[in-house]
This record gives structure tokens, C-alpha cells and sequence, in this order.
């Protein structure tokens, strides 16, 4: 699959008047249909849990730390305490309309294998994470030599979290190779703006900030 | 077993503990021959009474009633004095007004166990067929016995739907067996430090304990109180092996270490030379003052039988299927009584059965007994599960404003001490 051949419909995201939301909150659930059930790995605070729950959304969610499960745990939401890496093995098959991985997969030790799973899981999955191909990536790596670091992403190399950076194209390739469907696909920019539609790949690929997909199980098995 | 001999002959004489188990210090609830507690063991118990403490007031609607279960040597003496001992209840740090468990805002209920020693039906109530103390004669109760007695109780209470239902260790168990027996009734649940079943090694405990009971010659087969005794030496070994399940490594290291007891060199003899040995030692003879020995081997029991998948073809899940109860499971990372594994196998069970679950574990290295101690993270969480519980059955602080003025609280304290 070339990257150039996708024509991927990028739906409007409902502007938030409020300013209560976070943009790429909003753009996820854009992606959901009310009433469906799904699983927030990494859920943090439960921000987007509550903004789907209030959409009529029966959310739940996984977060590693026990301070972001209790925050979760007041606001109402059903929030396990877990990792990405070693529980989702133990969720059953189709447990879930959509599970939604956000700005988490760079920081698991095998995002292969998870990615397998949020697919196993729930019938479509929705995956956001920060793009390494970003200019500003690129540009600290070329001209500074060092590993980049940016607003989003302050950590230094020996303290981050984030052991598997990737790319837009990086990811594109996966999803390709484990036969997964891409239903939409959406890169944001530095101000979490989606970058116009009408752009070519490798374009996303550059400016585009982070990537958010909609993924859906392939076909035929490879 | 020289080294027993300083464990203290109780001070409370066995006189006042059979008197508390008929004639408890509590409020009784008696219940006929025509309101049999059906048992497990195929008994149909009666006539039975349930001793329970209330605090809080019950709200118009019946909506704010929370059922603490109490876990296997505690009782329903929670959040006031208890008659036996003196000692401070055993969970005021969690209960009270502005407290996790807020009588401000909650009616809350805790009954003895159908089979304890302190009010309830059990093995040192009096047998209505013999005037004598039941003793061995007291049929086997399991945990689903315990929580039919309790949901007896709330009928008569007029209580249909539970806020929460909330418990460590067995009174985890309880919460466990509430929602699978009666899920309709627990409109939330907060099981802690618990497990759907006991593990092997739960069970080896608890037989080392009762073998320590029964070895002593004192128990003479389980019918002390006919000969004014009361195997204490046994029941104290048994609290100590079981005591030492309720901490950690970390935790006793950190109390005692390996210092001495008023002593600066050892005794070379079988002494309480270090401090952990002295306070073992007090914690086994201060446990035999209020507790019945007979008690102890049909609780011990009880929590060994537990095992809620086997009820429902050996699927976990399947007890709770479609269940519509919040749960939120908590767990402490230094249990190894009732190990974090456990409780996971739980959220698990309640994942595939789509139930609406919350699970944290919290760190401390205070072992099993972490529950009753004070671990603001515990309480954090614990308050916060039970105001959303409360929002979401649509309890507000407006529904409670009647309650709270200074007065009937003060009247409430006096009535209840």
C-alpha cells in the first residue's frame, strides 16, 4: 500500500464553543457512534472518558498510574488500574465497540503486539501518537545532532518514557503489514489543527504533529 | 509450650463473652422458627438473631444505606466503644461524620456474622434445644449463609436496594458473594483486600490455626464451657500464625527489627527476648478476651469453603453476568494473604462479564491489614467511589441537608455509646 494512494475522508470536528475539550478529544469522538462501548487504555484523568460518557458513550478505562485511576473514580468512570503492555491480553475477544489508545503507543515495550490486541478487543480501534517524521524532528536531529525534544515531548533521551517513536509512515507500514484497515486518518498540527485534507502523504508525514487513526480489522488474514 | 506460659490468662471472664453472645450489647434482630436461615450444609437454622450497629440516619427514600461486612476476628462494633474490650471501634477511622464512610450523608449498617461470637447465631449462643451453648453442635455456615442472614436483616430493616455493599479480607468475600447472590440489591460494591475464593495456602493457615485450637486440652472437643474453661493458650497460637498473614516481611521489620524487649542482652531461655515476640504475644492473649474459640474454627471454615466460580460451573464470570453494580476493587501491593493477582483475576471476571469496574491497588508495605489502618489513598478512593455512587443514584447533598444539623448528630453519638 503506497501512502500517496490513501484517500482518507477527513470528518469536520464539531468546534467546542466551550473550550472544555481538548481538540484531539473531540476529533476521537467524532469517531464513535453514541451508544457503542469503549475502552480508554491510558486514560489519564478521564477527560475524554467524560466527554464521551456525555455523549451517551458507555466508556471504560485502563491508566497505569492509581493517582489518575482515583481522579477517574470521582468523576464517576470506571477506571482499572493497568498497563497497555501486560492486561489487555486478559480483555476477551470483541469486548468492545471501539478501544482507543492515545499518545500511549510510542511508550509501550511492544507496540506490535498491543496494537494486535486493541484489535482483538474492540472491532475498531482509534490510535493517536506523536509523529517523529515532524519537521521540527527532523530538523533538530539534522542541523543539532541530538535526539529531538519538543514542547509536547520535553523528555531527554534517557528519561523518557517513549521507547518507540515512529512515524506516520512507519505507522502506515505497520497497520499494512499486520493487515490492519485504516478507516480514517488525521494528522494534527503543532496547535492541534488537522492538517488540510488535500495534501499528499508525505506532506502529513512533515507537518503534521501527531497522527490520529481510525483502524478497523483487514480482510483476509495475510 | 513453655514459652506460652506468658501469654496471659484473659482478663475478661468467659462469663461476660457468653453473655454478649446472647444478650449482646447491640441492636437484635430475632427471627423465628418461621424464618428459617436456609444453610448451605441443607439446615434450615431456627430461631436465629442478628446483632447490627447503625449510624447515620436512613434517608426518606431508603437510598443511603451502606452494609459494612466485617471481616473474620472483627465484628459489628465499627465506629463506637466496643462492650468487650473498651477498645475504640475498629474502622473509626473510616467511619464517621466527614469520613470516608460519612454519617452525615450514609446509613450505615454492620451485623455480626451469622456463626461469630458477639450477638449473631453461632456456636457460642445458647442451643434452644439443650439451654446449653451450641458448641460442635452448631451446623457449618459458609459465607453465602452469612449474606443470607444479612439480606434477612434488610428486609427487616425495609431496606430493598444497598448504596454499597463494602468489606475487606471476609467481609471482601461478602461483598462478593452480595453482588453474585444478589445483584439487584447492591447498587455498588467495594471489596477489599479479597479474593473469589481462598487459595490453597489460605487454606493451610487456617488449619494450622484450628489445629492449634483443637490441641489445646482446654477445648476439651469443643465443650469448654461446660467446664468453665476456654482453650486461650490455642486460640492465642492461632491469632499469632494469623496475625503474621496480616502484615509483611517489610512491616515488621520496620516496627520491630530485631530489638530487644527491655533487655539489652538475650536471655539465652525461651523468653519474649525480642520486641515481635512480646507483641505477638499481646496481640494472642488480648484476642482471646473477646473472641470464642469455637467461633474461630466455623469462620476459618467458612472463608475456606468460599469459592464463588465453583458456584457457577467453575466460570467466574458467569456470577457476574449482566450485573448493573459499580464495583470498585482495591487492593494493597504488600498483601500476600490476599495478593494483588487475586483481585485482578476478579476485575478481570467482571471485564468479561461487562460490569462496570474500577480497580486500584495501592502501595504501602503495611501488608493485608492496610485496610483497617490509615492509608489516605484508600480513603481517597473509597470516598470517592462512594460519592459518585451516590450522585449517580441521584443522592445529592440536598437530600442529606436534613440530616446533618449539629443536634440529631450529637443526639445519634449519645444514643450509640
Amino acid at each position: 500500500m503506497a501512502l500517496q494512494e490513501q484517500s482518507l475522508p477527513l470528518g469536520g470536528v464539531t468546534p467546542d464553543r466551550t473550550g472544555k475539550y481538548r481538540t484531539d478529544h473531540l476529533l476521537v469522538a467524532e469517531m464513535i457512534a453514541a451508544g457503542s462501548k469503549v475502552l480508554d487504555v491510558g486514560c489519564g484523568d478521564g477527560e475524554l472518558l467524560q466527554l464521551l460518557e456525555s455523549r451517551g458513550i458507555d466508556g471504560r478505562g485502563i491508566e497505569l498510574s492509581r493517582e489518575g485511576v482515583n481522579r477517574c473514580v470521582a468523576k464517576g468512570l470506571a477506571v482499572v488500574q493497568g498497563d497497555a503492555d501486560t492486561d489487555l491480553v486478559n480483555y476477551p475477544d470483541d469486548a468492545f465497540d471501539y478501544v482507543i489508545l492515545s499518545q500511549t503507543l510510542q511508550a509501550t515495550r511492544q507496540p506490535k503486539t498491543v496494537l494486535e490486541n486493541l484489535l482483538r478487543i474492540g472491532r475498531r480501534a482509534i490510535v493517536s501518537f506523536p509523529n517523529f517524521g515532524f519537521w521540527k524532528m527532523r530538523l533538530q536531529l539534522l542541523v543539532g545532532g541530538h535526539m529531538p525534544r519538543t514542547e509536547h515531548l520535553p523528555a531527554t533521551w534517557y528519561d523518557t518514557p517513549n521507547i518507540h517513536f515512529c512515524t506516520i509512515k512507519d505507522f502506515v507500514e505497520l497497520c499494512d503489514e499486520i493487515n490492519v484497515k485504516m478507516e480514517r486518518a488525521v494528522a494534527l498540527d503543532l496547535y492541534g489543527r488537522p492538517v488540510p485534507l488535500n495534501l499528499p502523504w508525505w506532506v502529513w508525514n512533515m507537518f503534521g504533529e501527531q497522527g490520529v487513526f481510525l483502524l478497523s480489522r483487514g480482510g483476509a488474514g495475510k | 509450650m513453655t514459652n506460652l506460659q506468658s501469654v496471659s490468662s484473659p482478663s475478661i471472664h468467659s462469663e461476660d463473652r457468653a453473655h454478649e453472645a446472647d444478650h449482646p450489647t447491640s441492636t437484635v434482630a430475632k427471627f423465628g422458627v418461621e424464618q428459617p436461615l436456609k444453610l448451605d450444609c441443607g439446615i434450615d437454622l431456627a430461631p436465629i438473631q442478628i446483632a447490627y450497629q447503625t449510624y447515620g440516619e436512613l434517608n426518606a427514600d431508603r437510598s443511603n444505606a451502606i452494609l459494612i461486612c466485617h471481616a473474620l476476628t472483627l465484628d459489628q462494633h465499627v465506629a463506637n466503644v466496643h462492650p468487650l474490650t473498651g477498645k475504640a471501634g475498629w474502622w473509626e477511622i473510616m467511619v464517621g461524620p466527614g469520613r470516608p464512610l460519612d454519617t452525615d450523608k450514609y446509613f450505615i449498617i454492620c451485623s455480626n456474622v451469622i456463626g461469630g461470637c458477639m450477638g449473631s447465631t453461632g456456636p457460642a449462643s445458647t442451643n434452644p434445644a439443650t439451654g446449653k451453648a451450641w458448641g460442635l453442635d452448631f451446623p457449618l455456615i459458609t459465607i453465602p449463609d452469612m449474606v443470607r442472614a444479612q439480606a434477612m436483616l434488610l428486609d427487616r430493616l425495609g431496606i430493598e436496594t444497598l448504596l454499597c455493599v463494602i468489606g475487606g479480607s471476609m467481609g471482601g468475600m461478602q461483598v462478593l458473594q452480595w453482588t453474585a447472590a444478589y445483584p439487584e440489591r447492591v447498587f455498588s460494591a467495594l471489596p477489599v483486600a479479597c479474593s473469589t475464593r481462598h487459595s490453597a495456602q489460605n487454606i493451610a493457615f487456617h488449619e494450622l490455626g484450628r489445629q492449634a485450637v483443637m490441641a489445646d486440652p482446654d477445648w476439651h472437643h469443643g465443650r469448654y464451657f461446660e467446664r468453665n474453661t476456654h482453650p486461650h493458650r490455642g486460640l492465642a497460637v492461632a491469632r499469632m500464625a494469623g496475625h503474621i498473614t496480616y502484615l509483611s516481611d517489610a512491616a515488621l521489620h520496620r516496627k520491630f527489627g530485631r530489638r530487644m524487649q527491655d533487655r539489652e542482652l538475650p536471655t539465652f531461655s525461651f523468653d519474649a527476648d525480642f520486641q515481635v515476640e512480646s507483641y505477638l504475644r499481646y496481640q494472642g492473649s488480648s484476642f482471646v478476651e473477646r473472641f470464642d474459640a469455637n467461633s474461630y474454627l466455623y469462620l476459618t471454615r467458612a472463608m475456606d469453603y468460599f469459592d464463588i466460580a465453583a458456584d457457577h460451573n467453575g466460570v467466574l464470570a458467569q456470577a457476574f453476568r449482566g450485573i448493573k453494580t459499580r464495583f470498585c476493587v482495591v487492593s494493597f501491593t504488600s498483601d500476600w494473604l490476599f495478593p494483588t493477582s487475586e483481585s485482578r483475576a476478579l476485575v478481570h471476571a467482571l471485564n468479561a462479564s461487562s460490569a462496570r469496574v474500577s480497580f486500584a491497588e495501592i502501595e504501602t508495605d503495611r501488608g493485608h491489614d492496610a485496610f483497617l489502618l490509615d492509608v489516605p489513598e484508600f480513603f481517597d478512593i473509597s470516598r470517592a467511589f462512594l460519592e459518585s455512587a451516590g450522585k449517580a443514584r441521584g443522592l445529592d447533598s440536598k437530600a442529606f441537608s436534613s440530616e446533618v444539623d449539629a443536634g440529631s448528630r450529637e443526639e445519634d453519638a449519645s444514643k450509640k455509646t
